[in-house]
């Protein structure tokens, strides 16, 4: 197989301004990966597939990350010019003094959602390439092209990652919870979720009745007695 | 009325589901066919639009069984997880271990001595053939056939069960694999009751075929139902048996080289037709490989450590990175995903399980058919709900 660097250079030649990154892994299994744009990335995935030599036709996972917004504290020198008493040949002397002074500064790093995918090829036997593709946020923009066109083994995984993600993945047919129910709200597997009070709750057409029969009650309406 | 029957097929994308219309007498039926049914195998739902007998919508419904598997392992250690990845697939704990061994080895760069490897192969080779002997028992079940193929199937598993609790001291959850190696060693006699085991399953196998796949009632209800393109099938990211029915040679072992699997001979049997019957060929065809692996397995078992003495057991924190390693479960390619941040906790902890992603071309294997034949095609696929809702 192609290094990760060759496939980036193939990438790169069959689609123009693909805006594929290079991102490596220091961990000892040495799987690196490429990061797509958002924008590119089903022409990209399309032409991983069906390009003769690379036939990446066989997506194996695909897996959602959490990047929640990180405080990075970061250390900064900075040269200022200071006023100084320095001792001269006539007594102290003002002088202009420049200075190097270690600032701390914190800033807030955005978070984002990250979709991975595990690609080998079936027809080549070789493997694994993965695929990465980050949202802008973790809030309002959690929007990203779906891959299940591509590959299909995308549909019910993806419908996973929006359920325990909430990447919304646009282009998806059939995009609804896979795991948790139709009327849940948050998503779960986000490292700031927090667990609700009530774990067992979960609507129910018995609410619904419960509900009717407390608004006949409080209307005088349906009571036996 | 067979798929080919079918005249008012719009084909919405080679990859898709078939959109089959109704013929427009009468009204569609609906039917929730689950969570507690019989042939669902645990709890799991299918959502079935019925025209007369046939099948014009079939949506799975899943999440009855979801405990969030991968919220929990990223709550503890690595090494507490492994317990609870017995509880994936709960027929086939000891390739689940292997998987996420596997998984961590490759993230830590660990080494496993040679008896831990080969111990590892026949272990998972007999679970292998445990979970094809009950998986096709389970299906002659659910063709009508009540009880008898499947005790025939469990007398067997039986005997391999007993095998893993005097080794491992339970039966199901074996919580055996160790970042480097095996938890304990196997000893002389039970590798004398293993080889008297491995021993007497080609009559099993023997006799199975010889009760099944000849049988007039098995052919005629599985012959030419459920048929899966292998185009669908890779692009679908279907794997294990299923995969190779379709005639797709994709075995995990074959391609990776996992472990010692390179030392070993064995084929890859392949399916011609797609159908339920080559899914039950090849899994029977498949024991019959695994009983050879396991024969050279035995004969070979080099003495030494079962853990490398190098391994970290204490303070175990990955440097930073991720990996992601894979094995040929009896169900499919079962993959650990594992991102550390040099914590003793993984940042990310996923798992690829094979029988989530093989129910997802159960539509498109299942339009047309009638009812009865959709409970066969689940069968074959063989899924645990443990591993597809986590």
């Amino acid at each position: 197989m192609k290094s990760v660097e060759e496939i980036k250079t193939a990438i790169e030649a069959a689609i123009p301004g693909a805006g594929v990154e290079f991102v490596s892994n220091p961990s000892p299994s040495a799987q690196h990966s490429l990061r797509l744009a958002p924008e590119s990335a089903i022409a990209v995935a399309t032409f991983l597939r069906d390009d003769a030599e690379l036939a990446f036709d066989f997506l194996s996972n695909v897996t959602g990350v959490d990047w929640p917004d990180k405080e990075v504290a970061e250390k900064v020198k900075v040269t200022r010019t200071v006023t100084k008493s320095v001792d001269g040949p006539e007594g102290p002397v003002e002088q202009q003094v420049e200075e190097t002074v270690e600032e701390t500064h914190k800033r807030v790093e955005p978070g984002c959602l990250e979709v991975v995918y595990h690609l080998y090829s079936v027809a080549k036997k070789h493997g694994t390439l993965v695929l990465r593709m980050r949202t802008v946020n973790r809030s309002d923009q959690t929007e990203l092209p779906s891959l299940t066109g591509v590959w299909r083994s995308a549909e019910f995984q993806e419908r996973e990652v929006f359920d325990l993600y909430g990447v919304v993945f646009s282009g998806h047919p059939d995009l609804r919870r896979l795991l948790m129910w139709d009327g849940f709200k948050d998503h779960p597997m986000r490292k700031d979720y927090v667990e609700p009070d009530d774990f067992e709750y979960e609507p129910t057409p018995h609410d619904e009745v419960l509900k009717r029969a407390q608004e006949r009650k409080s209307e005088g309406l349906g009571t036996r007695d | 009325m067979s798929v080919t029957d079918i005249k008012t097929e719009r084909v919405a994308g080679w990859n898709r589901p078939p959109v089959i219309e109704p013929d427009g007498e009468g009204e569609l039926l609906e039917v929730a066919m689950g969570p507690h049914h019989p042939s669902t195998h645990g709890v799991f739902r299918m959502d079935l639009a019925l025209d007369g007998e046939r099948v014009v919508r079939l949506k799975p419904v899943f999440g009855y069984l979801h405990r969030n598997h991968e919220k929990l392992g990223e709550g503890q250690s690595y090494l507490a997880s492994m317990p609870y990845t017995d509880r994936l697939d709960y027929i086939c704990s000891l390739t689940n271990n292997w998987a996420y061994a596997l998984a961590v080895e490759k993230l830590v760069g660990q080494e496993v001595p040679e008896r831990a490897e080969y111990i590892r192969v026949i272990l998972a080779e007999l679970t292998r053939v445990q979970n094809h002997a009950s998986s096709i028992g389970f299906l002659i079940q659910e063709m009508g056939a009540s009880g008898t193929p499947l005790m025939y199937a469990f007398k067997e598993r039986e005997k391999i069960l007993d095998l893993f609790e005097s080794l491992t001291g339970s039966r199901m959850m074996c919580n055996y694999m160790r970042f480097g190696g095996c938890r304990v060693d196997v000893s002389a006699p039970w590798l004398d009751a293993t080889r008297k085991v491995v021993a007497g399953l080609p009559v099993f196998v023997d006799e199975f075929e010889a009760l099944l796949s000849s049988n007039e009632i098995l052919m005629a209800r599985c012959q030419g139902v459920g048929i899966l393109r292998p185009e669908l099938a890779i692009n679908a990211g279907v794997s294990g048996p299923m995969l190779r029915a379709s005639g797709v040679n994709y075995d995990v072992r074959k391609v990776d080289h996992y472990g010692i699997y390179d030392r070993f001979q064995f084929r890859v049997p392949l399916g011609d037709h797609g159908d339920i019957y080559d899914r039950y060929m090849v899994r029977i065809l498949e024991m019959r490989e695994s009983i050879k692996i396991l024969e050279q397995a035995l004969k070979d078992l080099p003495a030494g450590p079962i853990m490398d003495p190098k391994a970290k057991l204490r303070g175990f924190r990955p440097k930073p990175g991720e990996a992601y390693g894979r094995i040929e479960a009896p169900k499919g390619e079962l993959g650990f995903y594992l991102i550390s941040d040099g914590g003793p906790n993984p940042y990310r902890y996923r798992v690829r399980t094979p029988s989530l992603i093989n129910l997802t071309i159960l539509e498109d294997m299942c339009l047309g058919h009638n009812v009865a034949d959709v409970v066969l095609i689940f069968g074959s696929v063989d899924i645990v709900l443990g591993e597809v809702d986590r």
